[in-house]
């Protein structure tokens, strides 16, 4: 599967941490190759080494050993801050710069980069634009005068303002409430299909990272890597027990929502009760057909016109269906 | 060495006023206005008394009490600047600097300018340098440098890690984040400092006299010397209206130099 992409493939190779005075290492031999433009999650409990793995992509925390190369350049051999300003980086804290406004905050790096004045200025237009923000109405405010959810959009756009070819994310969406989290993920991965950044997004969260990853890196101690696998393919066959206990109950329910309705087999007879959209997802269709007392749902295309119908049949055959062909997902 | 402010005696680090926004609140008015009064009252008051004595009149008439308040101005206005230019880049030094010696000795310094008392500083400089308004102007400064040491120090540790790491994570380097970052969000902490100073300042300058360094200490020891009271009120007044509108007038640059968003 293709797609646009403006990003650059990373690989580490044997990355170690080391902290002195540790019993163990913080990291311990993290070799990973990222393609360009893909959607990483790294995910592991608190403390397994997922924020200092990532962190060591821009030298906030400088490797004890190993490489990391972006598009083949050893980045370990680069000026930390050039390499930095060629780097988005969205931290949960989201750390905006309280005396400066909205504009201001996005214009950082450009400025840092030499960009002229009218070139900051249009490009901070556009971005605010693309993260849902009015500029008119939000360009000129300071931070506080934002709830955290806007908060969160405006790092995102100041990490996007270079148009940087890889973002580092850790847990951006971990302080917001469940609503806003939701809204700002499916933003967020829309955002990600227009300009298909490489991305490398920490989180602690297993639901998230199905939600919004091409690929999985399933953590344990010293950034261990369990798993490295499609959502999909993590879900149908986790590669032990670790990764079993950390996808936790439901695993074939989390699967559906990764399946669109259109891979499944509809049925040709006529059903009655609440119809589902054909673009939706396979758990979508479930929840309708228990809402319909079991019984199968009509299915429509998007103009509401009627294409069968699906029960709880069609939806285990789907599941059951060879695994590979589950990858597409999320309309991407 | 805990760069937590303290809350204890005048070595406690100075707040920020909390005058946010509205320019023209009660206590910008409200300060020229005490000032104002006073000095009428004391006017008032030696207008109606009458006519000086001899000895009176050494001191209270218009060209002395003007020399003694210029005098003092200058004196306390040239220390404050000097710990300005000393003590908020020793406070950044310090904020930097992970030895404890280097931030033990600096503050330390600071400390023992506090915890000696004035005259002591004064005198025991005077028998170093010798007297004069240059060794004045020392132990003012030495008097006065721990408030704005300590308020850079809080000013920049008080900085939100999370904004000093996005600062980095965005490729600035480390004069850019403590020019663009840490200086402009300190500032409001260090003013605060620096109007404690310059309270101390005025205060302290008194003392100046004692080794004919002038101000309006004389004015006060005149009075008291020879016992008469209208002098040393007079000069106590002075005084205190001076430092009042020190206050005042820092207070609002302060206000002026505060960052928006903040
Ligand atoms: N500056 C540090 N000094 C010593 N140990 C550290 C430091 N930063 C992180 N660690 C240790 O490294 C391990 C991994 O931390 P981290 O990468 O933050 O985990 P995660 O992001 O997965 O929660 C933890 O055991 C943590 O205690
Ligand atoms: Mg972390």
């Amino acid at each position: 599967m293709s797609k646009a992409t403006s990003g650059a493939s990373i690989e580490l190779t044997n990355v170690t941490k080391s902290y002195p005075n540790q019993p163990q290492s913080a990291v311990e031999n993290f070799s990973m190759s990222i393609n360009p433009g893909e959607l990483i999650m790294l995910v592991g409990p608190s403390g397994c080494g997922k924020t200092t793995t990532m962190k060591m992509i821009n030298r906030i925390i400088e490797p004890t050993s190993g490489s990391i190369k972006i598009d083949g350049e050893d980045i370990l051999s680069l000026d930390q801050n050039i390499l930095r300003r060629r780097i988005g980086y969205v931290i949960q804290q989201i750390g905006l710069f309280p005396h400066m406004t909205i504009a201001e905050n996005v214009s950082v790096v450009p400025k840092l980069l030499g960009w002229d004045k009218a070139q900051i200025a249009s490009r901070v237009e556009e971005l605010l634009s693309l993260v849902e923000l009015d500029p008119s109405k939000f360009a000129n405010r300071y931070p506080k005068q934002l709830s955290g959810g806007q908060q969160q959009r405006v790092g995102v756009a100041r990490a996007l303002a270079a148009d940087p070819p890889v973002m580092l994310m850790d847990e951006p969406f971990g302080a917001t409430d469940p609503i806003t989290r939701e809204k700002l993920q499916d933003e967020f991965l829309r955002l990600q299909a227009t300009i298909g950044k490489t991305i490398v997004f920490v989180t602690h969260d297993f639901d998230e990272a199905i939600k919004l990853g091409d690929r999985i890196a399933v953590l344990s101690e010293r950034s261990q890597i369990e798993q490295f696998d499609t959502p999909a393919n993590i879900l149908a066959n986790p590669a032990s027990d670790y990764v079993s206990s950390f996808i936790g109950e439901g695993a074939a329910l989390k699967r559906l929502a990764l399946i669109p309705i259109s891979s499944a087999k509809l049925s040709s007879t006529s059903a009655t009760g609440p119809s589902v959209e054909i673009s939706e997802n396979l758990r979508e269709a479930l929840d309708h057909i228990v809402l319909n007392g079991g019984a199968p749902v009509p299915v429509t295309d998007a103009k509401g016109k009627s294409l069968g119908s699906i029960s709880v049949k069609e939806i285990s055959s789907a599941l059951g269906a060879d695994v590979s062909s589950l990858g597409i997902k999320k309309g991407k | 060495m805990s760069i937590q402010p303290a809350v204890d005696v005048s070595t406690s680090y100075s707040q920020p006023s909390d005058r946010k926004g509205r320019f023209f609140t009660a206590k910008r008015w409200g300060t020229p206005l005490l000032i104002l009064v006073a000095l009428t009252g004391l006017l008032v008051f030696l207008t109606v008394r009458g006519e000086p004595d001899k000895i009176e009149s050494f001191a209270l008439n218009w060209p002395y009490m003007a020399a003694k308040v210029d005098e003092h101005i200058r004196l306390s206005i040239a220390a404050a600047l000097l710990v300005a230019a000393i003590a908020i880049p020793a406070g950044i030094l310090v904020s930097r600097s992970k030895s404890k010696i280097v931030r033990g000795t600096i503050v330390g310094i600071g400390n023992i300018g506090q915890a000696t008392p004035a005259v002591g500083v004064i005198i025991l400089l005077a028998l170093i340098l010798g007297i004069g308004w240059s060794t004045a102007i020392i132990a003012l400064v030495f008097y006065g440098l721990l408030p704005v040491i300590r308020n850079t120090m809080v000013g920049i540790s008080q900085i939100n890690p999370s904004v000093i790491e996005s600062a980095k994570g965005m490729g600035m380097t480390g004069g850019q984040i403590l020019r663009k970052i840490e200086l402009p969000l300190a500032v409001p902490v260090i003013l605060a400092g620096f109007r404690t100073t310059l309270v101390f300042s005025v205060g302290v300058a008194t003392i100046a006299t004692f080794i004919n360094a002038g101000g309006l200490g004389e004015v006060l020891v005149v009075g008291l010397k020879l016992s008469r009271e209208a002098v040393t009120l007079t000069g106590a007044v002075v005084v205190s209206c001076i430092a009042l509108g020190m206050d005042w007038f820092a207070g609002l640059v302060e206000d002026l130099l505060k960052p928006k968003g903040v």
